[in-house]
């Protein structure tokens, strides 16, 4: 049996699940779902589109809303009772903690964000990512239990709908030590325009745009664009722009239409974020940046310049 | 307070990434080393925490003896004391690694008293685990939060917050307690020259792991198909302005 640990936020999916249960499917069968904290029932279609045969129905006081340790604990002792080949989690934030936990407890460890899986006998062949996706490492996992998660994006999730599915209901035994840690508030956050992460064009500013102020014009061409403005570790790090602006491996990965980067060099950790953009236009005074071997179009010279003769010229062809 | 920061050697990739011949690592003939982002902000959390509730902090690296480097740059910035778990650096799988980490802090808390955080980065810039601090708190039996982006603590408690979608969820942790940060918690101060000269006389404490069976093996790296093809030079300054307009054009976004 290959074990999926569905993900949800107070109740709602999160869609990477269903990506981690098509590589699941890749591994054998039957595939089950161990569900923590909420009804089977609003889950129980859209699993069984996806193969699922069963889900446990984790149900316990300590299960209420996201606590790390009580999850990874359930899991832990459903994995101990039903004995699965293969445990998968998909590769977010709650993904890899819930896991991280459940390896502890079990002894094991987990092979975060994968994005191939090869079973041969006992061991599987994985290829996860490094540097945050720049670069692959395949590994051998020898361990048993096998505990994965599946890096997001690496698969496209496709239906295959399972016959049958049954709920069975499952009792872990938790104490209140582990679920001290949990969400015991939220806070909103209020949204200016459009998110990065969702922005058909984004202009991304780096070294060269030099201050907070130098930001200005690029905001403009973003919203003359109907685009988000985002920044490089630099600009991030030198207080120019919030840090939930930044592109890159320790900040968003974005897929836009069109990435106009300016004043960056292109750093890998920087370029990890923007690779899945379908186009990305660099402009940049220096003719070697790296950033031109990764670009589609490229401007030689300085943003403080090019930018402004940008937005006069957008203008005038949208008849502003 | 006490505070333990756990940091990691990694090569400062800047541009491109180079492959040994064999394919199995990064030649690092030409690169720097650094601490990852992650844990550079975790230890200028360590160093504030220090500086708003007195008491002291150590670093704390598993890796070769190269890594002593790692320690005195965070030792420059104001951390006290530096442990390294000399290895003979070769990978360690997350197990091991949190293993071994979890083993030096009972050593280190038997000799000088407990620490009352343990902070780590959330993930490596290289390997990327997602799991050593977790690991390390459920061998200690210690609360702990991954993934925070604000940290608070008063009254013998930790109020952690963490970026979810659409916002934040916050948590609170009895301490003693373990935390992995993520970058943009607070922008990492550079050491001082006075803090560099310093650091030279401050102790680095060596313990040596035994290293166990490893679960899970790194066999070769490979770099993934790369995006693009030919970038087309659009041409100088701003007299390459409308043919970029033309492109943008083109390809639908105005």
């Amino acid at each position: 049996m290959i074990l999926g640990v569905i993900e949800h936020d107070r109740g709602k999916l999160n869609e990477a699940s269903l990506e981690m249960l098509t590589l699941a499917r890749a591994l054998g069968s039957p595939v089950e779902a161990v569900l923590l904290g909420a009804d089977a029932a609003a889950f129980q279609e859209t699993l069984k589109e996806h193969g699922v045969s069963k889900i446990y129905e984790a149900k316990h006081e300590g299960l209420g809303d996201y606590a790390p340790r009580a999850w990874g604990k359930s899991v832990a002792q459903l994995v101990r009772a039903k004995n699965p080949r293969a445990v998968l989690a998909a590769g977010t934030d709650r993904g890899n903690e819930v896991m991280a936990h459940a390896g502890a407890l079990l002894g094991v460890p987990v092979a975060s964000n994968c994005t191939e899986i090869r079973p041969q006998d006992g061991v599987f062949e994985v290829t996860r990512l490094r540097w945050g996706g720049s670069l692959l490492e395949d590994a051998e996992l020898r361990a048993d239990p096998k505990l994965l998660t599946v890096a997001p994006h690496a698969v496209s999730a496709e239906p295959a709908p399972a016959p049958e599915i049954a709920v069975e209901a499952f009792s872990p035994t938790l104490e209140e030590a582990d679920w001290r840690v949990r969400v015991v508030a939220r806070e909103e956050r209020e949204q200016k325009g459009v998110p990065l992460t969702e922005a058909k064009v984004v202009v991304g500013g780096g070294r060269g745009v030099g201050s907070a102020e130098g930001f200005k014009i690029l905001e403009e061409l973003a919203e003359l664009l109907g685009g988000a403005v985002g920044g490089s570790r630099v600009a991030t790090n030198n207080g120019w722009r919030p840090h939930s602006d930044q592109i890159g491996q320790t900040g968003v990965q974005i897929a836009p239409d069109l990435y106009i980067a300016c004043g960056i060099s292109g750093a890998i950790q920087h370029i990890v974020g923007v690779k899945g953009a379908k186009y990305i236009l660099a402009i940049n005074k220096d003719p070697e940046a790296p950033i031109f071997q990764r670009a589609d179009f490229g401007i030689v010279g300085d943003l403080h310049e090019v930018v402004p003769a940008l937005i006069e010229e957008i203008k005038k062809v949208k008849g502003k | 307070m006490r505070v333990l920061v756990c940091v990691k050697r990694v090569p400062d990739t800047g541009a491109r990434f180079e492959l040994t011949p064999d394919g199995r690592d990064i030649d690092t003939r030409n690169l720097e080393f650094t601490i990852s982002p992650h844990e550079e902000c975790a230890v200028e959390e360590a160093i504030r925490l220090v500086e708003q509730h007195g008491g002291e902090s150590a670093v704390l690296t598993l890796g070769p003896e190269a890594a002593a480097e790692q320690l005195r740059e965070a030792l420059a910035k104001g951390i006290d004391k530096g442990v390294l778990l000399e290895t003979d650096g070769s990978e360690w799988d997350p197990a091991a690694t949190a293993q071994a980490i979890a083993q030096a802090v009972r050593e280190l808390e038997s000799a000088d008293g407990p620490f009352d955080l343990v902070l780590f980065g959330n993930e490596s810039a290289d390997a990327g685990y997602y799991q050593v601090g977790v690991r390390v708190a459920d061998a200690l039996d210690r609360p702990c939060v991954a993934g925070v982006k604000g940290l608070k603590v008063e009254n013998g408690k930790a109020q952690a917050r963490r970026e979810a979608s659409g916002g934040w969820e916050i948590y609170e942790l009895p301490l003693p307690c373990v935390v992995t940060v993520k970058e943009g918690i607070n922008v990492p101060r550079h050491p001082s020259l006075r803090g560099i000269m310093t650091a030279k006389k401050k102790e680095i404490r060596r313990l040596t792991p035994e290293k166990p069976a490893m679960q899970l093996v790194k066999k070769g790296l490979r770099k993934p198909p790369e995006r693009g093809g030919e970038c087309e030079i659009l041409g100088e300054g701003v007299a390459a302005v409308p043919k970029a307009v033309e492109k943008l054009k083109e390809i639908g976004v105005i």
